[in-house]
């Protein structure tokens, strides 16, 4: 599980994913390097969230090959990809509604428990202690993002903004080493924008993790990214700093321009 | 063993002057909330709807039954052996179907609840078929049956508050969500129908230590229904929501005898108007607590409640 600066830590590989005969993503490759911001970019329907899906098994794709640390992870089905270290969020936010703000994040870190269910019946010391080191994990994570005082509130009942960061605050709970962050900045104004950005970064230093995020606000990229990649139809138009794809002429024509 | 049981219950009943028919219906309040609490499992808590659980009953009924009538076997050993059984049916089944998506499962649960009915009425030389299996030892008496809804009770209680537990309401909630934080909710939703079936299996059981005669007919698909309609009239999430739920579905009909023929349509009325206005049941995802009983009638939970608003 080490991270010598060789192996990127995400590598895409001529990925493809069709469904009938739309190519959803065509010949995707991307490397990402331990510790960096990478950024999605593109109109809508571009195949963004289709890539996110791949990754994480909710697809298997149609042809390439997806590395996680060198290991090849194509096609492993979700709940091992999370329980590997990818976590992530979703573009129309997907809490856990009706629960709590902390079990939503104390779920998350349910396979550091390691008490048996005879060990649960009977409240063994294993439980006990378990329970207790995933409530203070979870109280950890929460403050981290802001939300220590809405501990036993519903998920459903905070604010946009704050279920944002509740999703973030789960997905961190998985120890992930690399996080994908569908569309982190939808719906918000500048200011809240900015407040974002400034988030993701502060995560990023505060967990030392490697982050791919999909965003439509330029700024939000150009302020966080250190690279991106444009798609347009499944397509990747452009790869580089935010700065050169900005410059680059097809990206102006398919996106920036309209 | 049964007999220094059946003596101990005895004196207990008489010292506190319950009478055999109250003994009835108290078994019968016990046998209900522990398939409710089986159901409130997969149903209230995994959001899992399954039209097969009088099959699971049916399972552990006839098992206990064979095994204490043909074979012998302790009661308690037997009781254990049948719910486990039943288990292992639904790890079985589930293993087929909990692939299949929402009302797919459903289909198949029913389908066979309706098999096993079908498969007792036929096997006359191990069930008796459709005229019964009768003989079975009265083990199922008030005490014993208490004893049992309660351990039901605790056993569920402390498998919803473990990890355990969370994982089945995380994918009631949101099965993506779920699997994208790590959980396995093929596995997780399988551990649900298995505990529902041992449940289910464990009522089965008593019902059949205590009636000493049974019949495939009185594990039909109304009786799944049954425990169906009681789940949601109880609440879907709650532990507690689902044994008043029970003892409520069980007490009413016992209350109003002379009209026990319309007992499915009071049923399908309280199911209509409970879904349309209080679609989280009597309880919804609440459990029952002193404290806010206390404070309900003492006001003082709105004022909080208001507070809060204020707050926020």
């Amino acid at each position: 599980m080490t991270n010598n600066n060789s192996t990127p830590v995400l590598e895409m590989i001529h990925v493809e994913k069709h469904f009938g005969g739309v190519h959803a993503i065509d010949d995707f490759s991307v490397k990402i390097e331990h510790g960096k911001i990478h950024g999605l970019i593109g109109p809508n329907g571009a195949g963004k969230t289709t890539i996110f899906n791949n990754i994480t098994g909710i697809y298997a794709p149609d042809a390439g090959q997806i590395l996680f640390n060198g290991t090849d992870i194509t096609g492993t089905p979700p709940h091992r990809i999370a329980q590997i270290g990818i976590g992530r969020t979703f573009q129309n936010i997907r809490l856990f509604a009706n629960m709590s703000v902390i079990d939503n994040v104390i779920i998350a870190s349910n396979m550091d428990a390691k008490y048996n269910l005879p060990g649960a019946l009977l409240h063994s010391g294993q439980y006990k202690e378990d329970e207790k080191k995933l409530r203070e994990k979870a109280i950890d994570l929460l403050s981290v993002v802001g939300l220590q005082d809405k501990l036993d509130e519903r998920a459903n009942s905070l604010p946009y903004g704050h279920q944002r960061k509740l999703e973030i605050a789960r997905a961190m709970a998985l120890n992930p080493k690399l996080l994908l962050l569908d569309e982190p900045a939808a719906g918000m104004n500048a200011e809240e924008s900015v407040e974002l950005a400034n988030f993701v970064r502060f995560i990023r230093e505060r967990f030392d993790i490697t982050i791919l995020m999909i965003e439509h606000h330029m700024d939000v990229v150009t302020n966080l990214c250190d690279y991106c990649t444009v798609l347009n139809f499944g397509k990747t138009i452009a790869v580089g700093t935010p700065a050169e794809v900005k410059a680059d002429p097809e990206v102006i024509r398919a996106y920036l321009g309209s | 063993m049964i007999e220094l049981f059946n003596n101990i219950n005895a004196s207990f009943c008489s010292l506190f002057g319950i009478n055999s028919y109250l003994q009835g219906v108290i078994i019968m309040v016990c046998i209900n909330v522990i398939a409710v609490l089986g159901m409130s499992v997969l149903t209230g808590f995994t959001r899992l709807f399954s039209f097969g659980n009088a099959g699971f009953m049916s399972i552990g009924a006839y098992a206990t039954a064979i095994l204490t009538v043909r074979y012998h076997v302790n009661f308690l050993l037997a009781i254990l052996l049948g719910a486990c059984f039943a288990g292992l049916i639904a790890f079985l089944l589930g293993s087929i179907t909990l692939r299949l998506k929402g009302d797919y499962f459903l289909i198949t649960c029913l389908g066979f609840g309706e098999c096993v009915r079908v498969l007792f009425n036929y096997t006359k030389n191990l069930t008796g078929g459709s005229a019964g299996f009768p003989g079975i030892p009265n083990f199922s008496n008030m005490l014993f049956s208490v004893i049992c809804a309660i351990l039901a009770f605790f056993i569920a209680w402390r498998f919803i508050h473990s990890k355990y537990g969370r994982n089945l309401v995380s994918i009631r909630e949101n099965e993506v969500a779920a699997e994208a934080v790590g959980i396995n909710a093929f596995r997780a939703k399988r551990m649900s129908f298995v505990f529902s079936a041992i449940y289910a299996g464990w009522a089965g059981a008593l019902y059949a230590g205590y009636l000493m005669y049974i019949v495939p007919a009185s594990f039909n698909l109304a009786k799944s229904c049954e425990l169906i309609t009681t789940t949601v009239i109880g609440g879907l999430g709650s532990l507690t929501g689902s044994v008043i739920g029970a003892i409520l579905v069980t007490v009413l009909p016992e209350v109003f005898r002379s009209m026990s023929n319309f007992r499915m349509l009071f049923y399908g009325l309280a199911v209509v108007l409970i879904i349309m206005f209080r679609p989280q049941g009597l309880y919804g995802y609440k459990e029952f607590s002193l404290k806010r009983l206390i404070g309900f009638f003492t006001g003082k939970n709105k004022k909080a409640k208001a507070e809060g608003k204020e707050g926020a």
